[in-house]
């Protein structure tokens, strides 16, 4: 039987974790379809049947997809889902919110953040903060699992799997879409940035993250925080890393006036290369650091923005 | 209307787990344990509508072992009016978690129920969603604001880029982000006011809910470890060490 990947997208290309989990379930079946819902989201449906791997694309256009609400788009998946082994979708804020729906209203269990695809029905995933792994193993006929993207290859592009219109399953009158309130950034987004630089308290105000900011430009990277930076509004909430926020694992992850709690090493602890910046020398950033700098991150910082060069 | 809340029993958050030596899980004994930080946010909401007259009364609901009394008890020192819990020792999973639940909701007919958004032991992060499936209820998630107003909630929502509105229909399943509001301390006067506040005890099999677990847990291990680093002097030493021997920049 073939997997199903349910793909977020913003109407115009499926995102970047899409080909992640392109990946994840070529490890779980023969062959992958991705569903892409939405109002007009023809666009994206080609980007999803440009991903290699794919076999085909489900395009199911109806205005109630438009804003990805979990009460309209569940009952769309729930009725696809018996013609497949496996719904997968990332582990991301739109997975995180409908795949769960989906498991309950279809009576099976989910498999929450998957690291692994060990066999078609067992998995390793994370528990307590990534502090430990657990295998598990599924005997629902259909199995609803989300994945984190970092732990699987992005699947290439090159594809061109045909697409099937389909229809909705129209409006359920539970929930209504309001607005955004999107942080506006020309930087690379957290998850994918090949660099990221992350600020903490140790930042002390939000103003100061200006100086992250000049730094970032220079690489290229992307702009992270702790929970600590976050909660004291230095920045807005999406820049969190960590247990509860996003996981990140780029090639080098940089942590200035970040202490490491157990909680944001969960987000970041399997970066190729970490560095870190903070003046307690005690600080259990540095026990998952290669290479560390004791010192005040306000001289050590411009000067390390100053030593790089642009990218 | 009234208000449910979930609250979990879990390893306290600064405990350093480990995980037992046969590999079938990780230790409990003998580890503080606490209410889930995340259904602490839940409850304070909760006692904030109360305050705020929107809340009739708050029923802290809870399920597994004996000792989640003493998690229910720290709900109604908070502010919590009354609890129940659903007793067992059984392995407890979401979905059978979220069926529990539902029974409790078909009983008690609350108006809003808001649990944590995740555990911060098993990290799941999908009761409140399957509660929602189960009950036909509309759901907002990942709270960072709640407004209620007119048979309706208005929930400010962490997404990946920001923040997201959306207006759900009550009743409503809320689950909670960090960022909801913080949570208070029990004073000593409520913590012996709550000692005496009523905590129904209830069996799974006397609900008709099937807890049977669906996910089996082959193994649990530790994490590969990091080798350990070095620590450099100097700036200079840094971007040699990034460029020629990392080779990431």
């Amino acid at each position: 039987m073939a997997v199903l990947v349910v793909a977020a997208h913003d109407g115009k290309t499926v995102r970047s974790n899409v080909a992640n989990a392109v990946t994840a379930a070529s490890q779980m079946g023969p062959e992958v379809h991705v569903l892409v819902a939405g109002s007009n989201a023809g666009e994206a449906a080609k980007s999803a049947a440009a991903i290699q791997g794919v076999a085909k694309v489900l395009d199911a256009e109806d205005a109630a997809y438009a804003n990805w609400l979990a009460e309209d788009v569940a009952p769309l998946v729930v009725k696809l889902a018996p013609n497949y082994s496996h719904v997968v979708m990332a582990a991301d804020s739109v997975g995180k919110n409908l795949a769960p729906r989906v498991a309950a209203l279809l009576d099976v269990a989910q498999v929450s953040e998957a690291i692994q695809v060990v066999s078609p029905d067992t998995f390793v995933r994370p528990i307590y903060a990534g502090n430990a792994m657990a295998t598990v193993q599924t005997a629902d006929k259909i199995k609803i699992v989300t994945i984190r993207p970092t732990n699987f290859k992005a699947a290439a592009t090159g594809g061109a799997a045909p697409i099937e219109q389909i229809g909705g399953t129209g409006a359920g009158g539970l929930a209504s879409y309001v607005g955004a309130e999107l942080s506006k950034s020309e930087r690379p987004e957290l998850t994918s940035a090949k660099i990221v630089v992350s600020g903490g308290r140790g930042l002390a105000s939000g103003e100061n993250f200006k100086m992250l900011e000049a730094l970032a430009d220079k690489l290229g990277a992307g702009l992270g925080a702790s929970r600590a930076a976050v909660d004291a509004g230095y920045v807005p909430n999406d820049y969190q890393v960590g247990q509860t926020g996003k996981v990140v694992a780029p090639d080098l992850y940089i942590a200035i006036g970040i202490s490491g709690a157990i909680q944001h090493l969960a987000g970041m602890k399997d970066s190729k290369t970490i560095v870190a910046i903070n003046k307690d020398e005690e600080a259990p950033i540095f026990q998952v650091a290669d290479y560390g700098i004791v010192g005040d991150l306000f001289q050590i910082v411009p000067e390390l923005t100053a030593a790089v060069e642009k990218k | 209307m009234k208000v449910l809340v979930a609250v979990k029993r879990v390893i306290d958050y600064n405990v350093k787990i480990r995980v037992k030596a046969d590999n079938t899980g990780v230790e409990t004994a003998n580890v503080k344990m606490s209410m889930n930080p995340f259904d602490e946010i839940a409850v304070e909401e909760a006692i904030r509508m109360k305050e705020k007259g929107q809340a009739t009364e708050i029923i802290a609901f809870s399920a597994g072992p004996a000792q989640c009394q003493e998690t229910i008890r720290t709900a109604l020192a908070m502010g919590a009016d009354r609890g129940v819990l659903v007793q067992t020792d059984a392995e407890l999973q979401p979905l059978a978690v979220a069926k529990l639940m539902k029974a409790v909701v078909d009983k008690e007919q609350p108006g809003l129920v808001i649990v944590g958004k995740q555990a911060i032991d098993d990290d799941s992060n999908q009761t409140g969603q399957m509660l929602a499936a189960l009950l036909g209820w509309s759901q907002g998630t990942f709270a960072n604001k709640l407004n209620i107003a007119d048979g309706s909630a208005e929930v400010k929502r962490e997404v990946d880029g920001g923040l997201e509105n959306i207006k759900i229909k009550l009743p409503a399943v809320i689950t909670t982000d960090l960022r909801l509001n913080e949570p208070r301390y029990a004073s000593l006067p409520n913590i012996m006011k709550a000692k005496k506040k009523p905590i129904e005890v209830l069996a799974p099999d006397a609900l008709g809910v099937d807890i049977a677990p669906r996910l089996k847990t082959l193994k649990v291990e530790e994490p590969p470890k990091r080798k350990s680093g070095i620590k450099v002097k100097t700036v200079a030493e840094l971007v040699d060490k990034l460029k020629n021997e990392a080779g990431v920049i």
